[in-house]
């Protein structure tokens, strides 16, 4: 009985270890934290006008305060998430700090540190808006995302692109539209709607006739947009369509869909 | 006659020291010249001519993006539990409210008639796979700390979050709800780890009645603030 010849031919372990160890090795390289980037970065700093400067351990209410910053110190802005900084002490301690006490600071140049908050003025002005609408459109439901950019105050101009799914038949739909504002610096802001574009129709295989159409659209609509707060609005529409189909009849379909959306 | 001699001394004594006055730079005397007349009269406040320094102040960096990536077991009703995984993008808007979009795909398994009877299939194969994507609201509503021993704290957040959006399955487009919530822990600024779980509802009628399904799902997540 011959013994097994394991020192001639190595197991498959053997084989594939050096891989194991490259493939281990690339991982290790590619976890390991790259330490020198985070060095190169420059921050803004700013120094403490008011008595103290309040760090929180967390951005957010209710995050303990675990350390005061004295006037006349300087800390780095080193990121911001919502409406609080992350700040770096000259002894290299960080927290959060909110944007009230951060607003009481000074810049390197003497001045206030401002920060551009969304007021119902950019609501007004803005050109760049973006959303999502969800509702009815004659039975079935329809779930939008449009995109919209303002060439003035009462004119805008939008593209939507939205998914219908109802009990016969499922589509897509992309249209774009002219939307006029008469009183855009209102809080509760109507609005009249005209566009066009193509909606493509999935019958579901149970139904007659199940071949795919596409086909041209028209709608005119109204609603109203509704600043809600910083760059938040909530919005709701009625839009009437006429789908113009090769058959005989144009078909007529009503909309109604309500949503919200944020400008920027 | 003195007169004369006084005139001429004089004539010479201002040829020379005109002279001297035109050729003193050539030996190098007088470097220093006079100042020039100050065209303010004394007593003016003085402008400093010194140009205001332009401070570019470098750009915060915002991190209100979180984006991510969850794998987790999806509890398919009729059709069994599977794994399911898929992508997260979230954009927070205040510290409490923020916006997700979820994309998640995973597959049917076999419903008990199925198993029972052998080879009867109600659907086919490629109509088992199962995909979603919804649009959803979340709100922290219970943000903490969590310690780990002594020395160390980590941030976290429970949130409750729901939304809309479409699945595809069993060779059909529905419209469908999601609700939930998820546990949000933060390994540092911007790293964080999600626990989650969502109820799926949608109506079908793949077995003759209408009916509104519930699929579970819980998902463990990776996600990073950018």
């Amino acid at each position: 009985m011959s013994e097994p010849s394991t020192t001639t031919t190595p197991s498959t372990l053997q084989r594939i270890k050096p891989a194991l160890a490259a493939c281990l090795c690339a991982v290790v390289l590619l976890i390991s934290p790259a330490v020198p980037l985070e060095a190169a970065d420059e921050y803004r700093s700013v120094v403490v006008a008011d008595p103290y400067l309040e760090m929180h351990t967390g951005p957010g209410r209710g995050y303990p305060i675990f350390h005061v910053v004295d006037r006349g110190d300087t800390v780095d802005i080193i990121k911001q998430r919502t409406d609080w900084f992350l700040v770096r002490t000259a002894r290299g301690k960080e927290g959060w700090v909110d944007r009230a006490q951060m607003e009481q600071t000074l810049q390197r140049d003497g001045a206030q540190f401002s920060l551009h908050r969304a007021t119902i003025e950019d609501f007004t002005n803005a050109k760049w808006e973006t959303g999502i609408l969800a509702g009815d459109f004659g039975g079935a439901n329809i779930i939008s995302l449009y995109g919209s950019y303002s060439l003035n105050p009462n004119v805008s101009v939008e593209v939507w692109g939205s998914q219908i799914l109802g009990n016969y038949s499922n589509g897509w739909m992309a249209s774009a539209n002219i939307v006029h504002e008469t009183f855009p610096e209102w809080r509760v802001s109507p609005f009249f709607t005209l566009g066009a574009g193509y909606i493509r129709t999935e019958p579901k295989s149970t139904i007659v006739l199940p071949e795919d159409r596409n086909d041209q659209i028209g709608h005119v609509g109204a609603g109203f947009r509704v600043y809600v707060t910083r760059r938040f609005l909530v919005r709701a529409e009625y839009k009437s369509y006429v789908v113009f189909t090769s058959r005989d009849e144009n078909e007529e379909i009503e909309e109604w869909k309500a949503g919200f959306a944020f400008f920027f | 006659m003195e007169s004369r001699f006084r005139v001429l001394f004089l004539i010479i004594a201002m040829g020379s020291l005109s002279g001297c006055a035109a050729t003193k730079n050539l030996f190098g005397f007088g470097n220093e010249e006079a100042p020039p007349p100050t065209a303010e009269p004394p007593g003016q406040v003085i402008d400093p001519q010194v140009e205001r320094r332009e401070i570019k102040e470098p750009k915060i960096d915002r991190e209100d993006f979180e984006i991510g990536v969850f794998v987790g077991i999806l509890a398919i009703e009729d059709f069994g539990s599977n794994a399911s995984y898929g992508l997260r993008l979230a954009y927070h808007i205040t510290e409490g409210f923020f916006i997700e979009t979820t994309a998640g795909a995973s597959r049917g398994g076999l419903t008990s008639f199925e198993e029972l009877s052998g080879g009867a299939r109600l659907i086919s194969d490629s109509e088992r796979d199962y995909y979603y994507y919804n649009l959803n609201l979340g709100y922290n509503i219970l943000p903490g700390e969590v310690f780990l021993g002594e020395g160390r704290a980590y941030n976290t957040n429970l949130y409750l979050i729901g939304g809309l959006g479409a699945t595809r399955f069993a060779g059909d487009d529905r419209f469908s709800v999601n609700i939930g919530a998820g546990y949000r822990f933060l390994l540092n600024d911007s790293v964080a780890l999600h626990i989650d779980f969502r109820d799926h509802l949608y109506d079908i009628d793949l077995f003759g009645e209408e009916k509104t399904v519930h699929n579970l799902e819980g998902t463990l997540g990776f996600t990073v603030f950018f």
